[in-house]
């Protein structure tokens, strides 16, 4: 190690100035790696901001990041299929530091009719202080207002369902679900606000109206069809869901977002796949400039290499210069390729509209603003790979260099 | 460590499909501290008898002793080590780093021994200035003349007192004057410092210098006299 430390002034010196010796091909290659390099990341951060968006507005939804439900639930949202408000165990465990959001829904299917249309919806009766968190729906409202409490009477829908039954905010509507005992429950509600979605299905399907209110009208008093709970990152809701799993009575189901939106669960395991195969390709591109780069490199040094190792410098210690030649090729590259991307990335930090292609992107479940993410693991992926990669891609043409028989090395014009 | 034995050395190649003979089974001692000139015509051997020796070249088959170290048996990075700390090369072309400055080019042997930084700068700046390089150490090659590259290559070829130089020609790109001058150097430091060198030329003007001279020709020593 000492030796190695002891060479590492001249090796670095050499490799330094032999890297400007062509300056134009280095300047080349320099671009190319920071273009690659930027790609990589500033796609990257769109491709994460999409998906990141897709999961958000999925789980925000309806899924939140766990939930407590009875376990027909999933598969038939019936009014029967309910469970008992939050107590005990459970009540304690969601009051519980560590439980950033919580709030019981009920969710049935129902009918929606004015006085000229009536649609199929998904009936969500919530608690508007804790569901203001946990979807931001208030922040949604474009007209009217938001739901004010448990026992509000009024009833929340989207624009879209507003248009299709042709009717709009202050005008009295009428739901229709079934009770437990599967008798009609009707009523009539006013449309107190009506909310724009990033999704317009969503503001097609879902309608708010208060939980205590429901209750009274489904008669299940004390009952619920979810208890939905958020934390602070979706990627890591573990730990939650294990408390909770472990505070819940018999006979209820806990399950982390993740399983019961398998689709997004998906979404989310494959990209941190496709980020990494994305650097690769870009890589792989890159390489063969990289590489030829060295090998021109070397192959124009040819006679300086017979002298040095005539001069005695061990076979092991061109690899090391050419490869450290290589390394601070790429570390160049790569800081500039990092400047260039946070460049680009910031002023987008609001968002890069893509209402353009909304359609397309409300079909994938994405609304149509990306928020690029740019995210340490995705830096530092782009930035290993490329150095890695490069070191490998440069191993052959310094060990062909190290193998060169000096006197033809000396003798070559 | 200097002496040298060379036995039965034998070297071919191929050209096309000719075979060349380079070495026809050479018989050669060299002690210490002598001053020895190969002279012969152009592939007579005497280059490929010094890449040999200083274990640039592989012979077919014989044996190459310097002092105890069998040359032709080392590997690779044993070779590296032993041209590093034993021997001196200065080619005929001047070959030095063009990326590195004259005192650069000097100071680069003894930095790959691993030998303290300020060591090496002095005995640079010192061996520079014995060659009659003073205030040229931070020029480029590409900033220097013939003469004065092939000066630089003798000051790096000598700083590190190597036991053997190995010198192909070494003045063949130089006019009488600056030939004269590196002659002249060479005889000091074999007279001063007990360098041993071998020289291969086939200039006259170097013989001059030889105290002894080995002929060549078809890869025999033909004639071995003391000057």
């Amino acid at each position: 190690m000492a030796r190695f430390s002891v060479h590492f002034k001249t090796i670095l010196t050499l490799s330094w100035r032999n890297l400007w010796r062509n300056r134009r091909r280095t300047a080349i290659m320099l671009g190319a790696i920071s273009v690659g390099v930027w790609a990589m990341i500033f796609m990257t951060a769109l491709m994460r901001g999409m998906v990141d968006d897709m999961l958000n507005q999925g789980i925000r939804n309806l899924p939140g990041h766990v939930q407590i439900q009875h376990p027909e639930f999933l598969d038939d949202p019936n009014v029967v299929n309910s469970i008992d408000e939050a107590q005990g165990d459970l009540l304690a465990a969601l009051k519980d530091d560590g439980t950033r959001v919580w709030a019981n829904r009920i969710r049935v299917p129902a009918v929606i009719a004015s006085e000229r249309e009536s649609r199929g919806v998904n009936l969500v009766g919530i608690e508007p202080l804790s569901e203001a968190e946990i979807t931001g729906l208030p922040g949604q409202i474009a007209a009217g207002r938001f739901l004010e409490s448990n026992d509000d009477k009024g009833l929340v829908i989207g624009a879209k369902l507003a248009e299709r039954l042709e009717t709009r905010l202050g005008k009295r509507v009428v739901v229709m679900s079934q009770d437990p005992d599967n008798n009609i429950a009707e009523r009539g509600f006013r449309v107190v606000g009506i909310y724009r979605a990033e999704l317009a299905a969503q503001e097609e399907f879902n309608v708010y109206a208060a939980r205590a209110t429901l209750q009274k009208l489904l008669k299940i008093e004390g009952r619920v069809s979810q208890i939905v709970l958020v934390d602070d990152d979706y990627r890591d809701v573990e730990a939650l869901y294990q408390r909770v799993a472990e505070a819940a009575p018999e006979g209820v189901e806990v399950k982390p977002w993740y399983e019961i939106d398998t689709y997004l669960a998906v979404m989310f395991n494959m990209m941190d796949g496709f980020v990494l195969v994305w650097v690769v390709i870009i890589f792989l591109a890159l390489s063969f400039g990289l590489v030829n780069t060295l090998v021109m490199a070397v192959f124009e040094r040819i006679r300086e290499i017979g002298l040095i190792q005539a001069l005695g410098m061990r076979p092991g210690l061109i690899v090391y210069q050419i490869l450290l030649e290589s390394l601070l090729l790429l570390l160049i590259g790569l800081f500039i390729g990092n400047l260039l991307a946070l460049i680009t990335i910031k002023p987008l930090e609001d968002g890069l509209d893509v209402s353009i292609v909304a359609e397309g992107m409300a079909m994938m479940g994405a609304g149509s603003v990306i928020y690029p993410n740019l995210s340490l693991y995705d830096v530092m992926l782009a930035n290993v790979v490329v150095i890695l990669l490069g070191i490998l891609t440069s191993i052959l043409p310094a060990w062909r260099a190290s193998q060169l028989d000096p006197v033809r090395a000396l003798n070559t014009h | 460590m200097s002496s040298i034995r060379c036995r039965q050395l034998c070297k071919t190649f191929k050209q096309g499909d000719e075979i060349i003979t380079g070495l026809d089974h050479i018989d050669l001692d060299i002690d210490e501290g002598e001053f020895v000139c190969l002279s012969g015509p152009s592939g007579s051997g005497k280059t490929t008898l010094l890449n040999a020796i200083g274990g640039l070249d592989t012979p077919d088959s014989g044996e190459i002793h310097m002092g105890d170290i069998r040359v032709d048996q080392l590997e690779r990075g044993p070779l590296a080590d032993m041209r590093l700390h034993h021997i001196g090369f200065v080619f005929q072309a001047y070959n030095l780093i063009p990326v590195l400055t004259a005192q650069e080019n000097v100071e680069f042997v003894m930095e790959v021994q691993g030998m303290a930084a300020s060591e090496r700068a002095q005995k640079a700046r010192d061996i520079l200035k014995e060659v009659g390089l003073e205030g040229m150490e931070d020029r480029r090659p590409a900033q220097l003349s013939g003469g004065q590259q092939q000066r630089v290559a003798v000051a790096r070829a000598i700083v590190s007192h190597p036991d053997l130089v190995l010198a192909d020609e070494p003045t063949a790109n130089l006019d009488s004057v600056s030939a004269g001058h590196l002659m002249g150097l060479f005889q000091e430091l074999n007279q001063h410092h007990k360098i041993t060198f071998v020289i291969s030329t086939h200039d006259k003007r170097v013989m001059r210098y030889a105290r002894r001279l080995i002929k060549m020709q078809d890869g025999k020593i033909i004639g071995d006299e003391a000057q």
